[in-house]
């Protein structure tokens, strides 16, 4: 049977399909290694065991029957637990909402499993997928596989995590500022965060709601395609999702594998706004000669200028807490999850559970997204905030008018040590410079390995397409992984 | 000067329903001040010629059909609640009584 350490998402459900394997061995496999690893890295909130095992089953004996398994059979999947999953406890990795389980599933989630994929348990997080760092879990953080010092990146550290140290063979998250992306860079796997309603937010808890993107984690390029495949496409339950029928995502990781300069007649932009004083020096080196490599393959490198680059920052935290504000205001301890004891007053119960069950970042958006929503500061602070928006967006509409994809680094540093930035709440802020971008814009981007510093740690090359463009983005990471093995790499683990 | 006071810090967790420790207000206050500070860089950028983007992706409200669907069970919904009476979420009580208003009070 296929070793689960390393295992590629494709190759676990072709040897399914095929009858080579057991779905339920794979998940043995995979249960058995959470049991003996997580504990030092932390990615699960919970496992599901018994679960996995009938859903495996169900894969098992869909085969034998005679019955197609799905595209996914037998794949071992981690879930952030910001995706609701019916019957099984969802937390957000909040106080809040332990105890939480919700009465329906999310529709990612149930497209996933209808695939044959095998859900193993529920992922850990930054609390409501607030942070960079991961270390804003309520419940406890999340290591790097790569060096247990430092941080796996957030808010979806436990999906990049995990997958990363084969703890699944592929993940999804949520990418509202960057969790998908970040995460992916400083884990050194893939991660896609794809067009604003490309794929459905119905069961995804809400943070931002104008920028909350589900997104898939793969091992590789083609793994992260086979992922988005089944997850994207329209959903009558959620009014944002996009109608267009759903790329073919598989076959552009094909395309970008084929002949000699698969990228050939491609232009990549590479905008000097994202290489700024500031950046990790092995970063930089590692993404130019990314893009190096990029151009052997066919693709014309060309300058483009993303000039508004430097109010994204401002502009994404005073967009993501307002919605954050008005999002989490359900949160008052009447329907579900934590309810403050032995309060007098409806008020007092209102506040104290608000008090008691958010942590310190959940706390400080609420705050700020109600400052910028107040009457009086709402054009100055709001209103700017979305026209800032649109600038930001504009940029991007230009200088696909220039290329066909744009290239950069993924993040400014690596993986970064525990505690480093926790004091200076806007120094974790910055960390998602690169990434909010994209957000803004809702336009497709990609970050994949494409190197390692020298004591280690895994960089980012990102990868963003216009929008409905997530094609480009697979062939382009396609071609550049079938030239490179940094996706070969395995973090260290015990006893081995 | 701080963009932002330790009173007008209260007010705002009054407006959230939000109970913070007097250390929460001190913290609170510093990190709103540092970053209403930072994303003041915003006024020097020209919006004027711009509307507002709230959406992502040209959106219109799409509509469906009114058609009656099953909901959820009402058991499976109220399974969740802190206090449950029936089919009803219990909370303390919202007018002042004179037998107090604590949830124990309640039946």
């Amino acid at each position: 049977m296929i070793p689960a350490r390393g295992a590629t998402a494709v190759a676990i459900a072709e040897g399914v399909r095929a009858g080579k394997w057991l779905a339920r061995d794979v998940a043995e496999q995979y249960l058995d290694r959470i049991a003996r690893l997580d504990g030092a890295l932390g990615c699960y909130l919970l496992v599901d065991g018994d679960g996995a095992r009938r859903r495996a089953d169900a894969v098992d004996a869909a085969r034998k029957a005679g019955r197609d398994p799905g595209a996914l059979a037998g794949v071992p999947l981690g879930v952030k637990d910001i995706f609701c999953t019916r019957g099984i406890e969802t937390t957000c990795a909040s106080k809040i909402l332990k105890g939480f389980v919700p009465p329906y599933e999310s529709t990612v989630t149930a497209r996933l499993g209808e695939a044959g994929a095998v859900m193993l348990g529920k992922l850990n997080m930054d609390e409501f997928a607030m942070g960079s760092s991961n270390e804003n879990s309520a419940f406890k953080p999340v290591r790097n596989p790569w060096s247990h010092a430092h941080v796996p990146g957030g808010s979806s550290g436990g999906s990049a995590a995990a997958t990363a140290a084969s703890l699944c063979a592929g993940a999804i998250g949520t990418d509202t500022g960057g969790s998908i992306r970040q995460p992916a860079a400083l884990c050194g796997v893939v991660g896609v965060k794809p067009t604003y309603g490309r794929v459905s937010r119905y069961g995804v808890i809400a943070f931002a709601s104008s920028l909350d993107h589900p997104g898939p984690f793969g091992r590789t390029v083609e793994d992260a395609a086979a992922l988005l495949e089944v997850m994207a496409g329209a959903d009558e339950h959620d009014a944002t999702s996009i109608p267009t029928p759903v790329g073919q995502y598989r076959a552009a990781v094909r395309a970008g594998r084929e002949g000699p300069e698969p990228l050939k007649g491609i232009r990549l932009g590479v905008p000097d706004e994202y290489f700024q004083p500031g950046m990790d020096a092995e970063v930089e080196a590692a993404v130019r000669a990314a893009i190096e490599e990029l151009s052997r393959a066919g693709a014309r490198i060309v300058k483009v200028s993303l000039p508004n680059t430097k109010y994204a920052i401002a502009t994404y935290y005073l967009v993501c807490t307002a919605e954050a504000s008005s999002n989490l205001a359900r949160y008052d301890g009447v329907r579900h999850g934590y309810r403050a004891p032995d309060a007098r007053s409806l008020e007092e119960m209102y506040t104290r559970t608000r008090g008691e069950g958010f942590g310190a970042e959940p706390k400080r958006r609420i705050m700020l997204g109600t400052y910028v929503l107040r009457a009086g500061y709402y054009e100055a602070y709001y209103g700017k905030a979305l026209r800032a928006r649109r600038k930001i967006a504009d940029d991007f509409t230009a200088a696909f008018a220039s290329c066909d994809a744009i290239v950069t680094p993924t993040s400014p540093v690596p993986a970064f040590k525990f505690g480093e930035r926790m004091g200076d709440p806007l120094q974790m802020y910055l960390a998602d410079v690169l990434t909010v971008g994209p957000d803004l814009a809702g336009v497709p981007a990609l970050s994949q390995p494409c190197g390692f510093t020298k004591v280690g740690l895994p960089i980012g090359l990102q990868i963003i397409a216009p929008a409905l463009g997530e094609e480009m983005c697979f062939r382009v990471a396609a071609a550049y992984e079938a030239r490179t093995k940094w996706h070969e790499q395995l973090p260290p683990e015990a006893g081995s | 000067m701080s963009r932002i006071t330790a009173d007008e810090v209260r007010e705002l967790a009054l407006l959230a329903r939000l109970r913070l420790s007097d250390g929460e207000i001190g913290a609170m206050t510093d990190n709103l001040g540092a970053i209403l500070e930072y994303v003041d860089a915003l006024r020097a950028l020209d919006t004027s010629a711009v509307e507002p983007m709230t959406h992502a992706v040209p959106f219109d409200c799409p509509t469906r059909a009114d058609e009656v669907k099953p909901s959820l069970p009402l058991d499976d919904v109220l399974t969740n609640a802190p206090r449950r009476d029936g089919n009803f979420f219990q909370v303390p009580r919202i007018v002042p009584g004179p037998g107090g208003g604590s949830e124990g009070s309640e039946p």
